[in-house]
């Protein structure tokens, strides 16, 4: 996409800031559609209508908590330390956001060709949970410094087994960078890695379980991750408020859902990328069969989509059903069950793939 | 050389989303774990009692409503009975009966709400409104009944404020099976829920001496596994004619006297009182409901002591009169101030989020903690 625009317009600095719109136009609307999905999804499922004011079926809802949003006070309590109050939203959503440079959307449109794609994802999102202790300790306040501390060890606890089944897919597909795995994974869905991969033969219906373990492991981290129910411990309401949010208002308390649905759908498209094929659609494309390979692009983009939305919607379906944990019970499930069965599953992996 | 550390004192509530209206709880913290609590309430006093001596019995009735104002019913009910034990009258049995369907189906509202915000503190958003809409029914019965959702003054000394609908009976059974399933429904939405179960079982263990000495009631107290509950134990009204169960906690999943036990036992309490209902709906015999309503509440000098069975425990109104039209003095026994100090007990090394899930097994209404 960089090299497209560098093409186009013969500028370094253009080409860079119109790739790093793409997502963050994309993160805006996805948002202003999540943030409606998500209330009509539990709304549903607790026998409710959820926003029905606001356009066809509350649809602009969101626009119009945003447009309320932006006219809020922003009040910074007079014990808070000013400057990381202010920065901490900053960086917590930079964090979400640089995730998507390495995001391929499609196999033309994508931020970035990084060939470490998938670690540098791994890490950039780390720089979240700075922010959120920033947030925690800034705001002087005992709730917000619980919730930033759960927090901080939630994450840094739950990306091990992540990493862990990150590495297994890793050894699986022999590349770190995001758009080869999804090429790889080519447009049939049996050629899915949860279907063990494209190359036919014995090994891939030895891999098919130890990759729907995988898959189970690195969906429920990120879960952790992204601080959803039932591991929403940091934000608890009914015990810490908000969390670390809670001395936050208008925007800068904007800032914080932004990045937290932005995450949401960035664990979700790695799932995709990782276990259901990126980009690739299932059953072939449509510009094949028309003879109009310009059209091939597009529709990888709506299918990508499609698969990040379906698993955002599970987070959802999830979130709405079950109950929290508690922090000790949160810690448990990763350390004492997630890692080593991650570790288990590495070796068992690896002689597969060595076979 | 070892670091010197404090505890840190955190403030929870009087504006807190999870502490059932405006209790403050100081929690002293090592961490995240309790080191002490101490309950403060007095946020909601409306001075009852003394607003009481200065209005005639009947006129209470309404400042009953506002104690526990989601079991209002059952606070009317003690009141009057105390009352007309004071004056010494006989009410009618159709009176008998409507009052304890209204109060069973009062019990069952109740527990409704305690175990959906008992759910709701753990995290499960959705069972407490599922049992919200089932909570409707009930209201709606009242309020064809009555006219009023939340705050009846539907019981009068010596009688009702206002007869059943003609609707009423064949309404109250359909509840009664539609209501049935449901109790399933939660059972496998939130009682057996794997999390649900370890957030609750072995928290907040309440050993059956404490439960005593402490002098809980209540489903709190039949949690620890003392099957004492009023209705029995000293049947008031017309209890004495109906055949049901006292559930009292198992430690189906934990200890005896943990959180899930209470839990627990207010399910199926729930089922109890549809079986009472289901008794009392039918013989319901024809008459006035009015017809034994004293023109003028003037009882005798003497004092009484009436107890009977809220949806939180023992229910107490101690009387005072000195042959006046107003009450020399009334004092309330309330089931959830009691219940309420155990709270510094059952805590102590548990961690923050427990102290939550302990304070809605509890179930404490602060409107009548305060009164």
């Amino acid at each position: 996409m960089y090299q497209f625009l560098f093409n186009i317009t013969g500028n370094e600095i253009i080409a860079g800031l119109i790739t790093a719109c793409i997502p963050l136009v994309f993160i805006l609307i996805f948002v202003l559609f999540a943030v409606w999905f998500e209330r009509k999804v539990s709304a549903h499922m607790q026998d409710r209508l959820g926003p029905m004011r606001v356009g066809w079926h509350g649809v602009l809802q969101t626009v119009a908590d945003f447009v309320k949003m932006l006219q809020k006070e922003d009040i910074i309590a007079t014990e808070a330390d000013r400057k990381l109050f202010s920065i901490a939203p900053v960086l917590v959503f930079a964090g979400s956001f640089a995730a998507y440079a390495a995001i391929p959307f499609s196999s033309k449109l994508l931020g970035s060709e990084v060939e470490v794609g998938i670690f540098y994802v791994i890490a950039i999102s780390s720089l979240v949970v700075a922010g959120i202790l920033m947030a925690g300790w800034s705001s002087n306040n005992k709730y917000s410094l619980l919730g930033a501390m759960r927090s901080a060890a939630q994450i840094v606890s739950y990306e091990i087994p992540t990493a862990l089944v990150v590495l297994s897919m890793v050894m699986l597909t022999g590349t770190l960078s995001l758009d080869k795995m999804s090429q790889m994974q080519t447009a049939h869905f049996w050629d899915w890695n949860i279907f063990g991969g494209p190359t036919f033969g014995f090994a891939k219906f030895l891999l098919i379980p130890f990759m729907f373990v995988g898959f189970l492991i690195v969906y429920i981290s990120t879960l952790a991750e992204v601080n959803r129910t039932p591991f929403d411990i940091p934000e608890a309401e009914s015990e810490l408020v908000a969390g670390y949010f809670t001395e936050y208002v208008g925007m800068k308390w904007a800032m914080f859902m932004l990045s937290e649905y932005a995450n949401m759908f960035s664990v979700s498209a790695i799932i995709t990328i990782l276990f259901f094929g990126g980009y690739q659609s299932p059953v072939g494309y449509l510009g094949n069969t028309l003879g109009a390979p310009a059209l091939i692009p597009f529709e990888q983009g709506i299918w990508f989509i499609a698969k990040g939305i379906f698993f955002v919607f599970v987070q959802m379906w999830l979130r709405w059903t079950l109950p929290r944990l508690r922090v000790d019970q949160l810690m448990t499930v990763c350390w004492k069950y997630l890692i080593p069965y991650a570790f288990i599953n590495l070796i068992i992996i690896g002689i597969i793939t060595l076979l | 050389m070892a670091l010197k550390t404090e505890t840190m004192v955190l403030n929870m509530g009087p504006q807190h989303p999870s502490t059932h209206g405006v209790l403050r709880l100081e929690l002293e913290l090592e961490g995240e774990v309790i080191v002490n609590v101490k309950p403060h309430i007095g946020y909601l006093h409306r001075c009852f009692e003394k607003h009481a001596e200065v209005m005639t019995y009947p006129q209470v009735i309404p400042y009953t409503d506002r104690m526990d104002y989601l079991a209002s019913m059952s606070n009317n009910f003690g009141y009057v009975v105390a009352v007309e034990k004071l004056l010494g009258i006989q009410v009618p049995d159709r009176v008998q009966y409507i009052r304890v369907i209204m109060a069973e189906l009062q019990r069952i509202a109740s527990h409704l709400v305690a175990l959906g915000t008992n759910g709701l503190d753990i995290g499960a958003f959705t069972p407490f409104l599922y049992l919200f809409r089932d909570r409707e029914h009930i209201l709606s019965l009242f309020e064809m009944t009555c006219g009023a959702r939340l705050l009846y003054n539907y019981m009068w000394v010596g009688g009702l404020s206002h007869d059943i609908h003609p609707d009423f009976v064949r309404l109250t059974k359909e509840f009664v099976n539609y209501f049935r399933p449901t109790i399933t429904e939660l059972n496998n939405l939130l009682t057996f829920n794997k999390i649900f179960i370890e957030r609750t079982a072995n928290i907040g263990i309440l050993p059956l001496d404490t439960a005593i000495n402490f002098g809980a009631t209540g489903p709190v107290l039949r949690g620890s596994g003392l099957a004492f509950d009023l209705r029995r134990e000293d049947p008031y009204s017309i209890y004495d004619r109906f055949n049901f169960e006292i559930p009292t906690g198992k430690g189906l999943v934990g200890t005896i006297g943990d959180c899930w036990d209470r839990y627990y036992v207010r399910v199926l309490e729930m089922e109890q009182s549809l079986r009472i209902i289901e008794q009392a709906i039918d013989p319901i015999p024809e008459g006035d409901v009015q017809s034994a309503i004293p023109k003028r509440v003037k009882p005798p000098k003497g004092t009484v002591y009436s107890r009977t069975e809220n949806p939180r425990g023992e229910l107490g109104y101690f009387i005072i009169s000195d042959g006046n039209v107003n009450p020399f003095r009334i004092k309330v026994r309330g089931p959830s101030f009691v219940n309420l100090e155990l709270m510094g007990e059952l805590c102590k090394g548990h961690l923050v989020a427990d102290v939550i899930a302990i304070l809605g097994s509890i179930d404490i209404v602060l409107g009548e903690v305060d009164r």
